[in-house]
């Protein structure tokens, strides 16, 4: 995208594992990514793949042990793996925001939302408790609910998951913060919700000029949303293109798989079959990786190698990465 | 038509909100049995109020020209061996009951409480120490601990009141991890964290307010083991000392003469057995009103 402008967060190598009493689970095992200002950055994969793992562990919210991470997480030019628990505390919710899938449950049923809010922007900003309400109705406003004096007083039980995942957006953005993470945020929502909540996070990255990382396996959302796309599998990037690439010409089989495994209405499948096209088999279990290419075992172009050896990532032409051993010569 | 349907929709739109307090409040008035419970708590509070109004005089003074007299209408439910009247020390012993019953709660919450919720929502290392510490409390019997207690630190209202505020600690510390541990799972407290709160603040205003109603439930349902804790320390002559009007101790002192003049020991009894009655009755009473689970 561009050598020349810093990222506003890059992730160097970075592993996440569980010691567990199976044994240790990598379940981020040697990441790189960035995040460019202003963009928003897909992150795509299956269940299990580390992705939301990936965003807790850029917000260290897992509990360490028995999770243990280990890399650098440069935010602006910091890392924050080596900040203590206060600094990292300053940076959430200030600088770095995160919004969860969940927004059935996300909201604390007995505190009203305007209470949720006010707390997060009173603790970063100093402001009075009078101030901090009253920003509190402002960010409601600013994500579109109606009436927002009055749902300011409303407990959660009161809004539709929509209107929930809302005052979500709005406590997540109350301080402007540079990163928003947000993991799965309109899965559980209906679609034309699902439509409007990406409408309102488009709007809003633009207002506060918000970069995003957009957590989903949803890949219309990717398509809509991103302008770069990173795809996981089974806790390493397989690859990174910008999104057009990707779509155009995704260069990872698993990746390939993905893409064929999407409907298009209106479209005749290519190869004649009246079924959509599968990936064969199972995300392989974090405990028991596969030697070499951990896709192979579900590749469809498997060759020797990949069997042995763990593909490098490759740095193709065009802000291209990927990590498979038929683009390796 | 469709302006029946608007009107009917902004009918509901615009009725007072049903909330959660006002659910709960009919669903206890609706139980017959935590009604009665609540009266008979109510009675005693206004008797422990108002006991100088009730019997005026002193319940402690003795009278021996009147000792051991059978109920009658001077002394309603009789006297006792030092000529005092029964129903003046009873109605006088709700006080030390109540007071009693109030202090062993406060003592329970504020250090069960704290200790419960650190437990819980920190886990780990705090966590083992505080359980293992539990553990061995509730490895005795609650009464047998607060008898211990009392044989360490001696006899009267305030040490009676510390004892068994003591061996309810462990009751509060488990009951409050429990829910602790439960809630720090929540996605709430997680997008808490993530917008930066402080642990304290997790702590009070995110878990605290989830754990209320097991608090207030057990608070009601402590009460009534409090109130009977005291009795039993008093009845062995190691609670509240005489001339203290205490229920306890009135059983106590009544036993020796429970051929010849059963009223001595029989009214506080049954005073103590309606208290205890009336605190569990109102605490099972609040835990169906106050669990969502228990839909009527």
């Amino acid at each position: 995208m561009s050598g020349e402008i810093k990222p506003l967060l890059a992730i160097r190598g970075l592993h996440t594992q569980f010691h567990t009493f199976e044994g240790i689970v990598k379940a981020v095992d040697g990441v790189d990514m960035e995040v460019f200002p202003g963009e928003t950055l897909g992150l795509v994969g299956e269940s299990g793949c580390g992705k939301s793992v990936t965003a807790l562990s850029i917000l260290q919210l897992l509990r360490c042990p028995p999770a243990e991470i280990q890399g650098r997480i440069l935010f602006e030019g910091i890392n924050l793996l080596d900040l203590g628990r206060e600094r990292i505390r300053k940076i959430r919710g200030n600088s770095i925001s995160m919004i969860f899938q969940e927004p059935m449950t996300s909201l604390n049923p007995v505190l009203t939302i305007g209470e949720q809010i006010a707390e997060a922007i009173f603790l970063h900003q100093r402001t009075s408790k009078h101030e901090a309400w009253e920003r509190a109705i402002e960010m409601l406003h600013t994500v579109q609910i109606p009436e927002p004096r009055a749902r300011a007083r409303d407990y959660p039980h009161k809004l539709s998951g929509g209107m929930r995942q809302r005052a979500m957006i709005a406590m997540a953005l109350s301080c402007h913060p540079q990163l928003l993470l947000a993991d799965e945020p309109s899965t559980a929502l209906d679609v034309t919700i699902q439509a409007q909540i990406m409408d309102l996070m488009q709007r809003l990255k633009e207002e506060f000029e918000t970069s995003i990382v957009l957590i989903t396996h949803n890949l219309g959302l990717i398509a809509e949303m991103a302008k770069r796309v990173v795809v996981m599998y089974a806790g390493k990037v397989a690859e990174e293109a910008p999104v057009e690439d990707l779509f155009k010409e995704p260069l990872h089989p698993y990746t390939q798989g993905l893409l064929g495994s999407i409907p298009w209405i209106g479209r005749k499948l290519k190869t004649g079959r009246r079924q959509l096209q599968e990936i064969p088999g199972i995300v392989p279990s974090p405990l028991e990786m596969p030697q070499g290419c951990r896709f192979h075992p579900r590749c469809p172009r498997v060759m020797g190698v990949c069997r042995e050896q763990e593909p490098a990532v490759v740095r193709l032409a065009d802000h291209r990465l990927v990590s498979c051993w038929l683009k390796a010569e | 038509m469709t302006e029946t349907i608007q009107g009917t929709a902004s009918q509901i739109r615009d009725r007072p909100a049903y909330s959660q307090i006002r659910r709960s409040w009919a669903k206890l008035t609706r139980n017959t049995a935590a009604l009665f419970g609540g009266t008979l708590i109510l009675i005693y509070v206004f008797t422990a109020l108002l006991a100088p109004l009730l019997f005026p005089g002193n319940p402690s003074a003795p009278n021996l020209i009147k000792s051991l007299e059978r109920p009658s209408l001077e002394h309603l439910l009789g006297t006792d061996e030092l000529g005092r009247s029964i129903m003046g020390r009873i109605i006088y012993g709700s006080r030390v009951s109540l007071l009693i019953a109030v202090g062993v709660i406060s003592v329970g919450l504020l250090i069960g409480v704290p200790l419960g919720l650190v437990s819980g929502y920190y886990r780990g290392k705090v966590d083992f120490g505080i359980q293992r510490v539990t553990d061995t409390m509730l490895a005795f019997p609650g009464f047998l601990l607060a008898l211990a207690l009392v044989a360490v630190l001696g006899v009267g209202l305030k040490n009676t009141v510390i004892s068994i505020g003591i061996s309810m600690v462990p009751i509060y510390i488990r009951l409050v991890r429990g829910c602790a541990l439960s809630v720090r799972e929540e996605v709430y407290v997680e997008a808490a964290k993530a917008v930066g709160t402080r642990d304290t603040v997790i702590l009070l205003r995110h878990i605290l307010p989830n754990v209320m109603v097991p608090i207030t439930i057990q608070t009601s349902l402590g009460m009534g083991m409090a109130i009977l804790f005291a009795a039993g320390l008093g009845f062995l002559g190691v609670g509240v000392q005489p001339p203290t009007p205490e229920w306890g101790t009135m059983l106590g002192s009544g036993r020796v003469y429970l051929f010849n003049s059963p009223h001595v020991a029989t009214f506080p009894g049954i005073a103590i057995f309606l208290a205890v009655l009336g605190f569990n009755l109102l605490g099972d009473g609040l835990r169906d009103a106050l669990d969502p689970r228990f839909k009527l």
